[in-house]
């Protein structure tokens, strides 16, 4: 019944995303918005479709309700297929009770029967939370090549971050000798990207085991990866030299969208040959007012302009009345912002209202922080949101500013 | 409950706008920045829950083809129903029909014999391309069911000049509603009149039989044989839309209904209403881009767009690029076209694929635009 697949994805979607606060209070964090007519799961599944992996399951877990409903039956990607395509794999009651994924590692574990009805060689690991382009069919290449057991993608850093990722020290033909999850004192560059493609037996393998050993925290960084390597597998390192973000962060999810501007981009995502799919919405172009300045933004459909956007990126059917100013912010899908309200230096969620003459944040240039306003926050008119503040629409709601 | 299926006429009006028809037909001419005309009339069937809607196409249609896909865009991708293009039939054995190309509404019709005869929704909604409006058609069909009548002609109450009527058809009607007379491309007539906007309703059997006397007997025109020679014996009842419609029928008329949509009434009545959006092909393009430099007062930007230039009171769709120095007012530019450096464009109506090079200045007049042709380069 199901055609056998050579290499299938696993796209680990689960994640809370604790860090951006507000922004993930009523969404998984693949869910967020990102880069005006993206949403952060797009980056993944799109790599995918471009690299001619055709069967992703991808885990869900932490509020799954606009995730779910955002990837649907996978038309947007070209992934309703008959054979594959897309599939949301939540964790699930079995015979022998119910279990939350306890780790990305057991998350895969719960779902070795979806792998095994395309019977794949190869399963290419992802996260659902970075932004990025990446041919995984060029990787998957390099796996074969090298006879690896498990390939891991990574990316030099600078090596004063380094002890933000899971480091890895490889030979002269990237052979994997060392790794180290958040190291304090680094001994390489290499940061692991969490993307893994392993062969399929030898991953089922180490999840078998894993899952029986006492106290494992079920983690591919923590306890697969350090194991088979112990063991002596075959591990071999891919180079990737393109653009590669973690947004799990306030101040990364701000700075990723801000590389999609300009004229020479740290981040293109206008390339006919790699086209970034999403879920679109049915809107009118966007209307540029009269009265309207727009300068070094990125805007799609839906929006109307009647005020001034600067250095801003703003998602589908977002309104900026007149007098208002939107400058070095990210604007979230449906948004208003009525008129001569401030936006500066912030990060606003879908569905909000900033009121009339409100203030939201400080100019960049004297702001410490990002400002944050969650889903659905309605702002009262002339209200001032302090430079630094992550509120909810409860916070809004009960006066916290 | 009430079922009905759409037919859509895509080519009839095609040599209205012989500039825009060239390589394409009338249904797949591209308007409002991201859609085609089409576009309105599927959304306005799909809006009233109609789940299959069959398109009468005859010459030109590959650009049609290209546009609608499977129709999932639409949500029209059904395995029962859904979107059918109904190309013509021209067999080995029959190639006669290879001659008689038909050119009206009834011989468009007997293309679409086995759609109608072989669909079992009660009632058909027929919808030409060239009219741009957002009608709620499921208050068109009860309308219809509730009065009892035979045919439901959609009508819009508007002012024509002697000019602008001899393009049209003309509705009359008696106090009650009831159409009394179909008046095809009137001579002399001014004022005041409702203007046929080519969507009718009808029983899908009552169209059967339609489509069979005119195999039989030969009938040419759908207002002279079907409407005409039956108003006294059938009951036509006219159905009046308030909101905003344009009709496609002049080049001029295109591109002022084109400006229409940079006012926000417009906007809000084609694009505003909340429960009746209008779908169009889905091209994942990345979002406009405004460079440092950009200068944009009253115009509609389409995704994909590059904009490093000054545009004023302009409509620009999809993948448009506009380069340094370069002023664009009053203008239309279709898909994917580029327009240079230090260029100067006024009252143009530039086709998709056009390239304008640098230092270039072209110009129209409001009542006479300046078309360019799908790929030329300048």
């Amino acid at each position: 019944m199901f055609k056998k697949k050579e290499c299938i994805a696993m796209l680990l979607a689960g994640g809370q995303g604790s860090r951006l606060y507000a922004l993930t209070e009523f969404t998984a964090k693949p869910a967020v918005s990102f880069g005006s007519k993206y949403r952060i799961i797009d980056f993944p599944l799109s790599n995918c479709i471009n690299s001619n992996i055709d069967t992703v399951g991808v885990l869900t877990q932490y509020q799954p309700l606009q995730l779910n409903e955002y990837i649907g039956n996978g038309q947007p990607w070209d992934l309703d297929r008959t054979f594959g395509g897309v599939t949301v794999l939540p964790p699930y009651q079995g015979k022998n009770g119910a279990d939350w994924y306890k780790g990305t590692a057991n998350a895969i574990y719960q779902n070795l029967k979806y792998i095994e009805r395309y019977d794949p060689e190869y399963v290419l690991i992802l996260s659902g939370d970075h932004i990025y382009k990446m041919d995984y069919a060029k990787m998957l290449a390099f796996h074969k090549k090298t006879g690896a057991a498990c390939t891991i993608s990574v990316l030099n850093v600078p090596i004063e971050e380094a002890s933000r990722f899971g480091i890895l020290s490889s030979d002269e033909n990237n052979k994997i000798f060392k790794f180290e999850e958040k190291p304090p004192h680094p001994q390489s560059t290499k940061a692991s990207m969490g993307i893994y493609i392993f062969n399929k037996d030898v991953l089922f393998k180490y999840l078998e085991e894993d899952e029986h050993t006492e106290g494992s925290s079920n983690d591919f960084g923590k306890n697969i990866i350090p194991t088979m390597l112990q063991r002596g597998e075959p591990m071999y390192a891919y180079e990737f030299d393109g653009y590669w973000k973690d947004v799990g962060t306030i101040k990364s999810l701000w700075e990723a969208n801000m590389d999609l501007l300009g004229e020479n981009p740290e981040f293109d995502i206008d390339d006919d040959k790699w086209r970034f799919r999403s879920r679109n919405a049915a809107a009118a172009p966007q209307f540029i007012g009269e009265n309207a300045v727009v300068e070094n933004s990125i805007i799609t459909e839906g929006c109307v302009i009647n005020g001034t956007v600067i250095n801003s990126v703003l998602s589908a059917n977002v309104t900026v009345e007149e007098g208002a100013v939107v400058k070095d912010s990210v604007i979230m899908q449906g948004t208003i912002v009525k008129k001569n309200a401030s936006v500066l230096y912030s990060i606003i969620d879908e569905e909000a209202i900033v009121g009339e003459d409100a203030v939201v944040g400080n100019d960049k240039e004297n702001a410490k922080e990002v400002t944050v306003l969650g889903m659905g926050a309605d702002l009262p008119k002339g209200a001032k949101i302090e430079e630094g503040k992550i509120l909810s629409a409860e916070d809004v709601k009960g006066g916290k500013n | 409950m009430v079922t009905a299926a759409g037919l859509i006429f895509s080519n009839i009006h095609d040599k209205n706008v012989p500039e825009l028809t060239q390589k394409r037909s009338m249904a797949s001419v591209p308007f409002g920045g991201r859609y085609r005309l089409v576009d309105f009339a599927l959304s306005n069937m799909v809006n009233a829950d109609i789940t299959k809607v069959g398109i009468i196409t005859h010459y030109n249609y590959q650009s049609l083809v290209d546009h609608l896909g499977t129709g999932k865009d639409w949500d029209l991708a059904r395995s029962t129903g859904g979107l059918k293009i109904l190309p013509p039939q021209i067999t080995t054995f029959d190639n006669a029909g290879a001659k008689t190309v038909f050119s009206s509404r009834l011989e468009a019709l007997m293309n679409a014999y086995n759609f109608v005869s072989k669909s079992t929704e009660e009632y058909i909604v027929l919808s030409d391309c060239d009219i741009v409006c957002n009608i709620d058609l499921r208050d068109v069909i009860k309308a219809h069911v509730d009065n009892g009548v035979d045919i439901t002609i959609v009508t819009k109450n508007v002012y024509l000049s002697h000019e602008m009527a001899k393009n049209c058809t003309i509705v009359e009607s008696d106090k009650d509603g009831r159409v009394t007379n179909l008046i095809d491309n009137p001579a002399s007539m001014e004022g005041l009149m409702d203007l046929c906007l080519n969507i009718f309703v009808l029983k899908r059997e009552y169209l059967n039989n339609i489509i069979l006397d005119t195999l039989s007997r030969g009938y040419k025109s759908f207002t002279r044989d079907v409407i005409a020679a039956n108003k006294d014996t059938m009951k036509f009842m006219k159905y009046e839309y308030e909101g905003y419609f344009a009709t496609i029928n002049t080049l001029d008329g295109y591109f002022k209904s084109s400006m229409d949509f940079l006012s926000k009434d417009v906007r809000d009545c084609i694009f505003g209403v909340k429960s009746r959006p209008v779908y169009t092909k889905v091209k994942n393009s990345a979002p406009a881009k405004y460079m440092g430099d950009a200068v944009v007062k009253n115009s509609l930007i389409a995704d994909g767009c590059v904009i490093e230039g000054e545009v004023e009171n302009s409509i620009l769709f999809r993948g448009v690029h506009v380069g340094k120095g370069t002023v664009i007012k009053n203008c239309i530019i279709m898909q994917d076209s580029t327009i240079g450096r230090d260029v100067n464009l006024n009252c143009v109506i530039a086709d998709k694929n056009v390239v304008i090079k640098d230092g270039r200045n072209l110009s129209g007049h409001e009542t006479h635009p300046f078309p360019i042709a799908k790929g030329t380069t300048i």
